[in-house]
């Protein structure tokens, strides 16, 4: 199998404080593997380190070649990342700060996403425009993208910011709790989403707190305190196990015809 | 959408026209064209409102710049220390020449000189301070260190201009004439300093407004996006300290300019960073010479200081809108 991305004893600290010790993880090109974890594993640490957003030591390779050799425009062609909505990061429920800065049409928020193609002060061209159209229909956030951020739910504003993702059109999509805000229509759409994204090609890494879907995933790469514990496909008994276990056995999974049930144990 | 933000942009280029030509038409020697000589009007009046309108886009520019570059819509051109430096440097020159020059009568070359030193020790000192602050803050990379150290230096550098004018008390009246901002003493080299200032900063920062869209998103996903963040923010506050450098050392510390344009663009279009940050620039132009304006006409023959003016022009917009947002959301 070739690896899209694969981490080898990777470290990183923020402010100091270290939050992965040596993570070994492979991402195959052209599958789904979600990162599962309890909270503080340094899941989304993970994921910025992959996205070249974090200093880190020990290595990661990128399509066969370390990180640091790529430079940024070419690594932001190949690598779309997704951040928390609400964290620092992106708008979410920044509210106050961010609040006013935030009245950018979803259409020029989803344009963003075209910029590592584009030269410096070069206009959109017409392909730049098909991109973002086609990102906007994926999510079904076309209807939306006259209105400015702040003019939307938490639910729709993921989705114009899912679409910027996708507008990148980018081999690797990573994502971190893309799921965060949507009702469950929208996440079967987001499942659906992700299976044409692998089906077309791309690798597909998403950080999920929604078990039973990170479950249907191909692999799954389960953290703890900093540590990878376990990397395997999703179907795999074994990941299964050490799923309940990380979970200090409060969870229990179930097959309902064929898929995935996971019971909270109070 | 863009061809509202063109038509916006259109007429505040008019306004700015009309502006100027009832600034120059406007003065404490009357109204009108014929009844004042031409001397009065092409060498006081012209360059006092051009000047008056070239603070105002400076600041309106910056106070953009500094509202995207923090994600901040409180954020206005003084943020990083700028206008203390400016204070204590010109408090400085006041004690320290003031004294040897006032007992000449400071008269002709003298009073150039003079005045002189007060515009460029206040650029110095306003960029001097900006400096400061981004030592103080490791470089421009952490925006909460920034604005924090933007505060420490403003609150520092403040303290030390108060103790100046404490023990020298004769600098005080010249201080305030500064500290509250005035355009009465712009002439035609002063405009052509801040017009090459203008041209410079508002060409730099339409080139990197694509820096600010890419930061409304967020810092990392700005970096994710490709964008060298890092030393495009430093020209984005050099070119920040360069445009509020060159204003206040003209015209003193002007109020709310710099924070209520890009408020009022803002609630007229939604534009991208190019287009926001030159409407701002214009919007700021026409706000301080409309101060300017009424400042010289409300109680002719005598003058409003012009800071006082948009202070509470300024204020009160603000005002107006948090109450019309309260009302909206309810």
């Amino acid at each position: 199998m070739t690896f899209a991305l694969q981490a080898l004893s990777v470290r990183a600290s923020l402010s100091k404080t270290p939050v992965l010790c040596g993570v070994e993880a492979t991402f195959g090109a052209g599958r789904w593997t979600s990162i599962v974890g309890p909270n503080g594993a340094g899941k989304s640490t993970l994921l910025k380190v992959l996205a070249g957003l974090l200093p880190f030591e020990g290595e990661v390779r990128l399509l066969d070649k370390p990180l640091g050799a790529w430079t940024a425009k070419a690594r932001a062609r190949s690598v779309a990342w997704l951040g928390q909505s609400g964290v620092g990061g992106s708008l979410g429920g920044s509210g106050g700060s961010g609040g006013d800065m935030a009245d950018m049409s979803a259409y020029d928020v989803v344009m963003l996403g075209r910029l590592p193609h584009r030269a410096w002060l070069a206009a959109p061209s017409a392909a730049d425009h098909a991109a973002v159209a086609q990102a906007l229909h994926q999510t079904q956030a076309w209807d939306m993208r006259h209105r400015s951020l702040n003019q939307l739910s938490g639910g729709e504003r993921q989705r114009v910011l899912l679409a910027r993702l996708l507008a990148v059109e980018a081999a690797i999509v990573l994502m971190d709790e893309p799921l965060a805000n949507l009702d469950p229509p929208h996440q079967a759409d987001w499942l659906r989403l992700v299976r044409a994204l692998t089906k077309a090609g791309k690798t597909v890494v998403s950080v999920l707190h929604e078990i039973a879907i990170a479950l249907q995933a191909d692999d799954m790469l389960i953290m703890a305190s900093g540590r990878s514990i376990h990397q395997g496909l999703c179907a795999d008994s074994q990941t299964q196990s050490t799923l309940r276990d990380v979970f200090d056995r409060r969870i229990k999974i179930h097959a309902v015809d064929g898929q995935p049930m996971v019971r909270l144990m109070p | 959408m863009m061809k509202k933000t063109s038509s916006l942009g259109l007429i505040l280029l008019l306004l700015s026209a009309a502006l100027l030509g009832l600034g120059t038409s406007v003065g404490s020697a009357g109204l009108g064209w014929e009844s004042v000589s031409s001397k009065i009007v092409w060498e006081i009046r012209w360059p006092r409102s051009l000047g008056a309108w070239l603070a105002g886009a400076l600041l309106g520019l910056s106070g953009a710049l500094a509202q995207g570059l923090f994600r901040n819509p409180l954020a206005d051109p003084y943020l990083l220390g700028s206008a203390s430096g400016a204070g204590l440097a010109v408090a400085l020159v006041l004690v320290v020449l003031g004294g040897g020059l006032g007992g000449v009568g400071a008269v002709g070359v003298g009073a150039l000189l003079f005045s002189l030193g007060l515009t460029g020790a206040a650029f110095g000192g306003a960029v001097l301070a900006v400096l400061l602050t981004l030592l103080l803050a490791r470089g421009a990379q952490q925006t909460m260190r920034l604005l924090l150290a933007g505060v420490i230096v403003g609150v520092v550098l403040g303290a030390v201009t108060s103790l100046l004018t404490a023990m020298h008390p004769e600098a005080l009246l010249a201080m305030q004439s500064f500290m509250l901002g005035s355009t009465s003493f712009v002439d035609g080299a002063a405009c052509t300093v801040m017009a090459s200032c203008l041209a410079v900063c508002l060409l730099a920062s339409v080139l990197l407004a694509r820096v600010l869209d890419g930061l409304a998103l967020g810092e990392e996903t700005a970096l994710s996006l490709g964008l060298p963040l890092a030393p495009l923010r430093m020209l984005l506050v050099a070119v920040l300290a360069l445009a509020t450098g060159a204003a206040v050392a003209q015209t003193g510390l002007i109020a709310f300019v710099g924070l209520a344009a890009p408020h009022l663009v803002r609630s007229v279009v939604r534009a991208q960073h190019a287009a926001l940050l030159v409407l701002s620039a214009l919007t700021g132009g026409c706000l301080l010479l409309a101060a300017d304006v009424l400042a010289r006409g409300l109680i002719a023959p005598q003058e409003l200081p012009v800071g006082v003016l948009t202070a509470v022009l300024g204020g009160g917009y603000l005002l107006v809108r948090m109450f019309l947002a309260d009302r909206a959301s309810q």
